[in-house]
This record gives structure tokens, C-alpha cells and sequence, in this order.
């Protein structure tokens, strides 16, 4: 007895390593496969493509996505009237071209745009595809109580009319800014009517089978869906290009690390694609070793930032309180100090994290507009050194006097933080570093962390997302899709802040709110002139690193890896990683 | 002169026969036993390590210093530190005085509350249904679920009253103690079943003593050994829970280095040969065994020991 009890216990640190070691060896996808289709038996090693998405997809309709992974997934099915590609230009995907001025799209008031759909296009089920599926589109999203997560792109379009049955008329409110909001990139591709015509408003969440297997236009269709696990795709017959897609079977697999996902790529080659590998530099070079695989960098308008909340969370206050704006009635007892927050964010040394947590995949920024390079402003710049000497001057010249316990406090208020964010080494490492830096200048900091699969969800009824906010501060990684930041600086807006009236769905995560930053947007709103708005777009953004309601910390560059025999394409840091992968091939 | 001496051993070993302090024979058959002599030594000497270490070995465990990240054994870090400069000898002695509270916090929780129920289970009757299925709903329940709950949903109010380090131990301990009392109630059942029945508790009975009192002068005393021995064995498995917690990334938060979150960290980096991956993993890894196992060694000689049924044999 005692020696099975012995050998048991000497087994215990082996399977405590084993179960890391498991996450890196994800179940083979062809046993998952074995009692599906035909054309799945028939597997294929070469053409049968295996994706590694270490967030597992929960839903393959994006206008009721959880986050990027589910609106990638469904990039290959759906697809919208137009791309980014991977330097950012827009690329006609199911129109004919891109509507401007020039051919006569684009009306000269900028009142409407008229996009002409390609006559060749059939879904999935082999029916043609017409200007009411479009207009459907745009009624589904904008539906009463339909949750959608795409409505930004529609804010101010009027009405979306079908001319014929190939051309659609988006009209606007008014003149819009940037008319290229609707229906271009993977965040609002077109749906089918006949599949979701019951599906509006309300309904729109009960509708399971359409929104795990909606029929689209694009290379593949789905197969087989399980949500937070795997996705099953296979080619779609009638796609429009002869010879296209390459791959017979495609499979997205979720679960996982962003490390165990690398080393599935790079160093046992058992996946052929990983996405979003945030993972110490140290770690990717090592893998890379192994000659498996290569990895990917694109720099898009990523920003690893940490939020600083101007409301209060107290945990003693209730749901309809705690971090509510509430008209501003309710401030943060010390984080609406601009004090407080100019010091938080002179004390970090931007060089560091990136030399220690990033390496080549990121950069020290002082803006959350880090690209296109004609918004990007350069009035931010000195954070890029720290100050931890000045950071506590400020702090001292505001009456924050520094206790015997080493944080510094006023009027019985002390200076303690709550600093969450999503389960991820880097992350961690990050708020560890953060942490040692601001003590340095009296402020306690305590660490959370939560899975990404919570911190992330829109669940609405979740407490720990990054919508609730229930923390002082919190980092996470934010971007806008496309060349054009229009849309994204509209979550600046004070009408824009999450809480109980609009469900938690608001993209002002901050809760900063100020009348100048409204005046700005809607002089933005009025502004055509070119180089006005990149000069509106650059002060906006200085508004809200100098009001530091965010704290810019790294220009994340997209991060993902490839096996060596997969070719074709190139990381695309503007839209869906995947959105060309009718082009992928195997060598 | 011969006979004199043996006269005098006789007179010894009839003196020990006669007054024999149960706790003496206990030690004498511990100290025979190879294992627990091993394993006490190994379990002082982790003890005395994470208790005093900490006190000459003065280095911040929080300490981020990225100048010296990644760095192998030397003198200035005997065991080198992690991916952004931590010392990882600091890190794991600190992590011992965690697991180590923890461990005995929480088992000895666990103890009150298995015996409670099983002693009440088994001495009375009427009560013995409920209390036992109650115990199987316990044990039937998914524990890292409702763990997870229990953290996520008193968390806050706990750091409210006590502070954010007490008050995540007060959390883990009671979240480990109230999930793993079940085997020793079952045990301790059984034990109080069979006193029960036996003459001193009939002939206590007779004269009209209280259950009370016959629980706690006839009864407890009677099925310590049991109780003993999942003393030694509840610290091993807090021990263990609470390394799963902090690996699994719950529990205590990410820049608290216990024994689980350090080898939860230093997962990912083995094989990375630039970096310290080879102490970073089996340090804590090590710590872990070696702790559960010397705990596990003396438990089991302890129950050989207390058992007058196996010690004779």
C-alpha cells in the first residue's frame, strides 16, 4: 500500500507537466470527422486544412460575434460587398468595384452610395445572390432588440434600397464622412434573406441552426459547428472562382494557450495555421528553431492599452451603480484626478515591456491611433521616457501624500488599484512589470485576471467582462478594421458608454466623457475636407491619451504562424487574417 | 553480578510493561520506521526552510529586475530568475510559506468539519441519513466548478473585510476545507459505529452519561489514529489543491508566487534553452512532491504506529 501510495505520489509532478504538455496536442480533428460526410472520410491530407484559433469560435453569424475569432470564422462563409487587403486599400469582393466620385458611386453630396453587385455570384444553396439580400442585411442589423455588434458601421445610414436586382443605395442622414462603413469588411459581410428572414430583432439569438450554419457566399461552408470547439468546414462547390478554393476541407479548432497554439504550428507542425500569438519573444524564437513553420507579422492599428475607468466600481454598489456613468454623478473617487492618471502612465517604461514581452512583434506607443501613418500624431511622444521623478512631483504637488505603507493617499483616500485584463502570460508579465512601477510612485496595485473566454464575452448578464469594467483599470488590445479610424474615434462619444440602459453594449469603455470631445466628433461629422479630418482624427486622439482615459501602451503587430508548406497569402492586419483563403494553397 | 543485571532488565522491561505512556510506544514504532524518519527530515527541513529562509534570504520575490531576466544559477540568484528578472529562489521560498499555510489551514478545517459530521452521523442514529447524504452530495459535486464560483462570487466582500492577501487565504482555505472533509466524515463514521456498540460505551450509557460526554471522553479518544492520519493526508491534498487552483490560474493572483503558479509560469517555457526553463519547472515541482510525499510518509507510519493491531504484528 505504501508503495502504491509512493509511486502514485511521485507520479503526481509528471502529470501535473503532462497536463500542459496535453494543451500542446489538441485531439487530432480527423477522429472529431470520422462519422460525418462523405467527402470527409474521403480526408485528404493535402487538401485538408487544419486552423488553430486557441479562442474557439462560439457562433458563425459576426453580427452577433463574441470578438475577432467568431468573426473570422465566418469570413470564409460570409462574405462582405468589400475587403481590406493586407495593405489597407479596399478590394471589391462580391461588387463590381469600389463606388467613388470618380465613377460616379459615390454621390457628389456624399448623401448615398451605390454599390453594383457582380452578377455571378449564387450562395451556397444555389440561389443567386441580389440587392435584397442586402438591404436585408442592413434590416437585420439595425433591427429592434437584435443585439447586433456590427450597428457602428451602420450609425448613419438612413435606408439601404435595392435599384435592381443587382444594385443597392445605401442613403445616409446626412453626408457621411466615410460612407465605406456598411458592408465592407469581414465585420459586416451580407447574410441570405431567405435564411434569416425570421431570424430579426428579438429572435435573432434563438436562431441556432442559421447562426451556426449560415449559407454564404464565400469558399467554404460550414459542416459541422461546435461552439468553443471545433469548426467543420468543407468547399463550397458553386464558389465563383474556377480551380478555388484548394483546400477540400477545412477545420478551425479552438482551445488552448496562444503558446501551446505556436508550438501546434511551429513545432510539432500538427496544425498548418495559428492565430494570435501573443507570447513572449524568448518563446516564438525557440519554436522557430524547430524549422516547422514560419511566423507571421503585420502591423495594423493594434493597441495593447490599459483603460482607466471614470466611474466608480466600488463593489459595494449595486448593478445599476457600480461603473455607471450616471451622468457623471458618479466619478471615480481618484482616477478622475488628471493628476493621478498623468502620473500612472509616466511611470511606465514602454521600451521595456517591448524588449522584454514583445520583441519584434511590438512597439512603444504614446497614441491610440498608431496607424495609418497620416493619422498618427506626434504630440504624445515624451511618455515614450519614463519619469517615475516626475510622476511622483505631480502626485506630490496634488496632495497625495505618501503613507508609511509606501501608497500615497488624500483626504482618507488611498491609492489602490484594481488592474484586470484576460488570462495570458504576456499579459500577466505586463501587469507584473506595471505593477513593480507604480508602486515606485505610492501606488498599490492589485492583479486580476480572468479567461479570455469571460473577459472577452458579450454576454450581458457576466460581471467580469471588460464592458462591465468592475476594476479601476484593465488592458486589453483594441483596433478598428480598415484604413479609416472614422467609425472607431465615435466611441469616444459620451452617448457611447456601456451600463444598464443599453445592456453593457457601448464602446466608450472608459467612461471618459467631455463636451470638447463631442464637439470634435461632430465637427468631424461635418467635416469632408480631407485633410481636416485626418487634423480632427489626430486632436481626438490626443484629447484621449492627454486626458488619459487611455494609456497606450504597445502597437501590437498581428502575430500568427504558419507550416512551411502552406502558401499564398500574407498576414493581413486590416480585416480577417483569413478573408483570402480561396487562395491559400499546399506545396 | 550476572544474575543481578538480569535481574534489573527484567525489572526494566516489566517497569515499561507496566506503565507504558501510549505515546512513548507510538515513537518507538514511528522511529523504526525508515520512511517517516525520512520523511520528517525532509518535511522539517521545508519547514524550517520557507519559515527562517526568507528571514537571511532578504530578495523580494515581486522584485522585477529585466536587467537580469532569464539568467542560470549563479551566486546573486542561486536559482537563477524567471522571463522578467524575478528571483526564483525567493519566489519558491515564499511560495512554501503559502502552500504551507494553506495546507495545514485548510486540513485542519477539514478535520473539524469530517469529524464533526461523522462522529454525529454515527453516534446518533436519526441523524446518520441525512448527515451521510449529505456527504455524498458533497462528493458528488464537480469541485473545480463550484470552486471557481465560490472565488469569482466572494472574492471582493472577503478583500473588504480582510485585506487583499488574507482575505484570497481565508477564501482558498475555506474553499479547500469545505470540499474535502467528506472522506474523513466516512471514516470517522465508521470508527464511532463500531465504538459505539463496544461495553465502555454501553456501561457509560447505563449510568446515564450524556452522548456528549461520551463522545468527547470515550469515543474521540478512541478513533484519534483514524483522525490522525487524514490530518497528514488532508495538508498533502490542500497542498496539492491549491497548486491545481494557482495553476489552473485562480486563487491567489498572478504576481503571487505559490508553488502551482510557479510551475503554472514556467510551463510554457520548457525547452526554451536561452532561458532558466530547467529550475523555473522543477523547483516548484520538486517543492510539491517532495513536501506531499514526506507529509504522506509520516502519515502512513503514523497509522502503523497508532494501530495497536499493525504495530504488534
Amino acid at each position: 500500500m505504501r508503495r502504491i501510495v509512493a509511486t502514485l505520489l511521485l507520479a503526481l509532478p509528471i502529470l501535473l507537466l503532462g497536463s500542459c504538455s496535453r494543451e500542446t496536442t489538441p485531439e487530432a480533428p480527423d477522429e472529431v470527422e470520422g462519422n460525418e460526410n462523405v467527402a470527409v472520410s474521403t480526408l485528404d491530407v493535402d487538401t485538408h486544412l487544419k486552423i488553430l484559433y486557441w479562442q474557439g469560435p462560439t457562433t458563425l453569424n459576426p453580427y452577433l460575434s463574441s470578438g475577432t475569432k467568431d468573426i473570422e470564422a465566418a469570413s470564409i462563409v460570409l462574405e462582405p460587398l468589400a475587403h481590406h487587403d493586407v495593405d489597407a486599400n479596399m478590394v471589391p469582393i462580391l461588387a463590381t468595384e469600389i463606388p467613388t466620385k470618380e465613377n460616379g458611386g459615390l454621390a457628389e453630396d456624399r448623401t448615398s452610395i451605390t454599390w453594383h453587385l457582380r452578377q455571378d455570384i449564387v450562395w451556397s444553396d444555389n440561389t443567386p445572390l441580389t440587392a435584397t439580400d442586402v438591404v436585408f442585411t442592413w434590416e437585420y442589423c439595425t433591427a429592434e432588440g437584435g443585439g447586433c455588434t456590427a450597428i457602428d458601421s451602420f450609425r448613419y445610414v438612413e435606408r439601404v434600397v435595392a435599384i435592381d436586382d443587382h444594385t443597392v443605395r445605401i442613403e445616409f442622414v446626412k453626408p457621411a464622412p466615410y460612407p465605406y462603413g456598411p458592408f465592407v469588411g469581414s465585420v459586416s459581410p451580407i447574410l441570405q434573406r431567405e435564411q434569416f428572414k425570421d431570424c430579426l430583432g428579438a429572435r435573432a439569438k434563438e436562431c441556432t441552426d442559421q447562426n451556426f450554419y449560415p449559407i454564404g457566399t464565400g469558399p467554404f461552408r460550414a459542416l459541422e459547428f461546435k461552439a468553443n470547439d471545433t469548426v467543420q468546414y468543407i468547399a463550397n462547390t458553386l464558389y465563383r472562382d474556377e480551380g478555388k478554393p484548394f483546400f477540400q476541407t477545412v477545420v478551425i479548432k479552438g482551445g488552448g494557450n496562444a503558446t501551446s497554439a505556436a508550438r501546434t504550428v511551429l513545432q510539432t507542425g500538427e496544425f498548418d495555421y495559428a492565430w494570435n500569438l501573443q507570447v513572449e519573444p524568448e518563446i516564438l524564437e525557440s519554436m522557430r528553431g524547430a524549422g516547422k513553420g514560419e511566423i507571421l507579422t503585420g502591423f495594423g492599428s493594434q493597441v495593447e492599452r490599459i483603460m482607466v475607468n471614470q466611474t466608480n466600481p466600488d463593489p459595494k454598489l449595486n448593478e445599476e451603480q457600480r461603473s455607471v456613468y450616471m451622468d457623471g454623478k458618479n466619478a471615480h473617487p481618484f482616477l478622475s484626478d488628471i493628476n493621478v492618471r498623468r502620473a500612472l502612465t509616466l511611470a511606465i517604461d514602454r521600451q521595456i515591456l517591448v524588449d522584454v514581452l514583445y520583441g519584434v512583434s511590438g512597439r512603444p506607443t504614446c497614441n491610440v491611433i498608431p496607424l495609418p501613418e497620416k493619422y498618427v500624431s506626434t504630440n504624445n511622444d515624451d511618455c515614450l521616457t519614463q519619469d517615475i521623478e516626475e510622476a511622483n512631483r505631480i502626485l506630490d504637488e496634488a496632495g497625495w501624500v505618501l503613507g508609511s505603507d509606501g501608497v500615497r493617499a488624500k483626504d482618507g483616500i488611498r491609492l489602490s488599484l484594481v488592474y484586470q485584463t484576460s488570462t495570458n502570460s504576456v499579459r500577466q508579465s505586463t501587469q507584473s512589470l506595471i505593477k513593480d512601477w507604480w508602486q515606485q510612485i505610492g501606488v498599490e496595485t492589485e492583479l486580476q485576471n480572468f479567461d479570455g473566454g469571460v473577459f472577452f464575452s458579450t454576454d450581458a448578464a457576466n460581471p467580469f467582462t471588460l464592458t462591465r469594467f468592475y476594476a479601476d483599470v484593465q488592458m486589453y488590445t483594441n483596433s478598428f478594421e480598415g484604413n479609416d479610424p472614422s467609425n472607431y474615434v465615435e466611441s469616444w462619444k459620451c452617448g457611447n458608454v456601456p451600463g444598464p440602459h443599453n445592456s453593457w453594449v457601448g464602446s466608450n469603455i472608459s467612461r471618459g466623457c467631455s463636451e470638447e470631445v463631442d464637439a470634435l466628433l461632430d465637427a468631424l461629422s461635418e467635416t469632408f475636407d480631407a485633410t481636416e479630418r485626418v487634423e480632427i482624427i489626430k486632436q481626438l486622439n490626443d484629447k484621449v491619451v492627454q486626458n488619459v482615459w487611455e494609456i497606450p501602451l504597445i502597437h501590437r503587430a498581428r502575430v500568427s504562424a504558419r507550416a512551411n508548406s502552406l502558401k499564398g497569402f500574407e498576414l493581413n492586419g486590416w480585416d480577417s487574417e483569413i478573408w483570402s483563403i480561396a487562395d491559400w494553397y499546399r506545396e | 553480578m550476572k544474575l543481578e543485571n538480569l535481574a534489573r532488565a527484567d525489572l526494566s522491561i516489566q517497569q515499561a510493561r507496566e506503565h507504558p505512556s501510549p505515546w512513548m510506544i507510538v515513537w518507538i514504532a514511528l522511529k523504526s520506521h525508515k520512511g517517516a524518519l525520512v520523511g520528517a527530515g525532509v518535511f522539517s527541513f521545508i519547514v524550517l526552510a520557507v519559515l527562517v529562509g526568507p528571514l537571511f534570504y532578504t530578495v523580494d520575490p515581486q522584485l522585477t529586475d529585466y536587467a537580469v531576466r532569464n539568467q542560470g544559477i549563479s551566486w546573486q540568484h542561486p536559482l537563477g530568475t524567471d522571463n522578467i528578472g524575478r528571483d526564483m529562489l525567493a519566489q519558491v521560498l515564499s511560495g512554501g510559506r503559502i502552500a504551507l499555510a494553506v495546507g495545514f489551514a485548510a486540513m485542519l478545517l477539514s478535520l473539524f468539519l469530517g469529524t464533526v459530521v461523522g462522529v454525529i452521523a454515527g453516534y446518533y442514529k436519526r441523524l446518520d441519513g441525512p448527515l451521510m447524504r449529505l456527504t455524498d452530495l458533497f462528493l458528488a459535486m464537480p469541485l473545480l466548478p463550484l470552486l471557481l464560483v465560490i472565488i469569482l462570487l466572494f472574492r471582493d466582500a472577503l478583500r473588504d473585510i480582510f485585506g487583499l492577501e488574507f482575505g484570497i487565504f481565508i477564501l482558498i482555505v475555506f474553499v479547500i476545507g469545505i470540499t474535502s472533509w467528506m472522506q474523513t466524515a466516512r471514516i470517522v463514521r465508521g470508527e464511532t459505529l463500531a465504538i459505539k456498540e463496544r461495553e465502555f460505551v454501553l456501561a457509560a450509557t447505563s449510568v446515564g452519561t450524556s452522548g456528549l460526554h461520551i463522545i468527547s471522553t470515550h469515543i474521540l479518544p478512541n478513533i484519534l489514529s483514524p483522525i490522525m492520519v487524514s490530518a497528514t493526508l488532508g495538508v498533502a491534498s490542500a497542498i496539492i489543491t491549491e497548486s491545481a487552483l494557482s495553476f489552473l490560474g485562480l486563487g491567489f493572483p498572478s504576481d503571487f508566487p505559490t508553488w502551482g503558479r510557479l510551475l503554472y509560469d514556467g510551463a510554457p517555457w520548457i525547452g526554451i534553452d536561452s532561458t532558466n526553463w530547467l529550475v523555473r519547472v522543477f523547483a516548484p515541482g520538486i517543492a510539491i512532491s517532495l513536501t506531499v510525499l514526506s507529509v504522506n510518509y509520516i502519515g502512513d507510519a503514523l497509522r502503523d504506529a497508532i494501530d495497536p493491531r499493525v504495530r504488534n504484528k
